[in-house]
């Protein structure tokens, strides 16, 4: 009975310390095209780390997407955007604050506060190459586990 | 019985597999390669191909960087540094398989390095060097 208390309490207190996560979250149903269109060049960003307004701007721009061409034919740019509308900005730190610069989630002032103790030098390392890399020291990212303690930087 | 969920997980991922569903014509390397000579009306050169794809063109940025050079093995995208499977069809064989997928990447990625879209004789070149990059 005892050790049951124990699973109980160690089970409300874990889904405490993830009530901050839920809203970065991957949304259960992640459409094929997400995968294969978005996460060749990079991660899957689960949609919730975005306002609504940052995703439509992107989508309307895929041809320049921050450097790369990554046009897309009309029926799957709409099935995504339908999908990324859906589930944007359901993380409350994104619902806090406007679009960030440039549409770009390392641009919001969530985003620097939480990595307020990296040194710009560690993001440029040949290992991480970028602070959009969120997979390089979070490796459940693309889960949208971004917790503390589950997050390694790699040398 | 040790066994039973590891069966179970195993069967789950061949099911899932037969279950993905074929989006293209089955085609290959060497059948690209046919299409960009006739479309161009000239046979394709593998040298010439090998030098478009390692050439550094306004955005800093050739066919190598994000596909190595040569590209006979996993690489990483140059600015994101998410893995790229490899690109030699030799070495990769779900490589130039989907020609809706080939036809994707090609417009894309010579926008992003030459700012423009490759000509069916440049396609047939670099087609003609990676079908050269043999194990």
């Amino acid at each position: 009975m005892r050790s049951l208390h124990v699973l109980i309490a160690a089970a409300v207190l874990s889904g405490a310390a993830h009530a901050d996560g839920n809203g970065r979250r991957m949304p259960a149903q992640v459409p094929k095209a997400y995968t294969q269109e978005c996460a060749s060049c990079h991660m899957a960003y689960p949609p919730g780390l975005l306002p609504a307004a940052s995703w439509q701007r992107m989508m309307n721009g895929l041809d320049q997407h921050y450097g790369s061409d990554a046009s897309l034919d009309a029926t799957t740019v709409r099935a995504l955007s339908s999908w990324l509308l859906a589930n944007a900005g359901t993380y409350k730190r994104v619902r806090a604050e406007s679009a960030p610069p440039e549409d770009r989630m390392t641009k919001s002032r969530w985003f620097a506060r939480k990595h307020d103790e990296i040194p710009a030098a560690t993001y440029r390392r040949a290992s991480i190459k970028s602070a959009a890399n969120c997979m390089a020291c979070h490796a459940g990212a693309e889960r949208g586990d971004f917790d503390d303690d589950n997050a390694r930087i790699p040398k | 019985m040790t066994a039973s969920p590891f069966i179970h997980i195993a069967a789950g991922l061949l099911a899932a597999c037969a279950l993905t569903p074929a989006t293209a014509q089955p085609t290959n390397a060497s059948a690209q390669l046919q299409r960009w000579q006739a479309s161009a009306g000239a046979p394709a050169d593998a040298a010439r191909g090998q030098k478009l794809f390692n050439t550094k063109a306004g955005n800093d940025l050739s066919c190598a960087s994000c596909h190595g050079a040569p590209p006979t093995g996993p690489a990483r995208h140059a600015s994101t540094g998410k893995p790229i499977d490899t690109l030699a069809p030799a070495f990769n064989a779900e490589r130039f398989t989907d020609t809706a997928k080939v036809d994707k990447w090609f417009r894309r990625n010579c926008k992003d390095v030459f700012s423009r879209e490759c000509s069916a004789a440049e396609k047939a070149d670099v087609m003609a060097y990676l079908l050269s990059l043999k194990k």
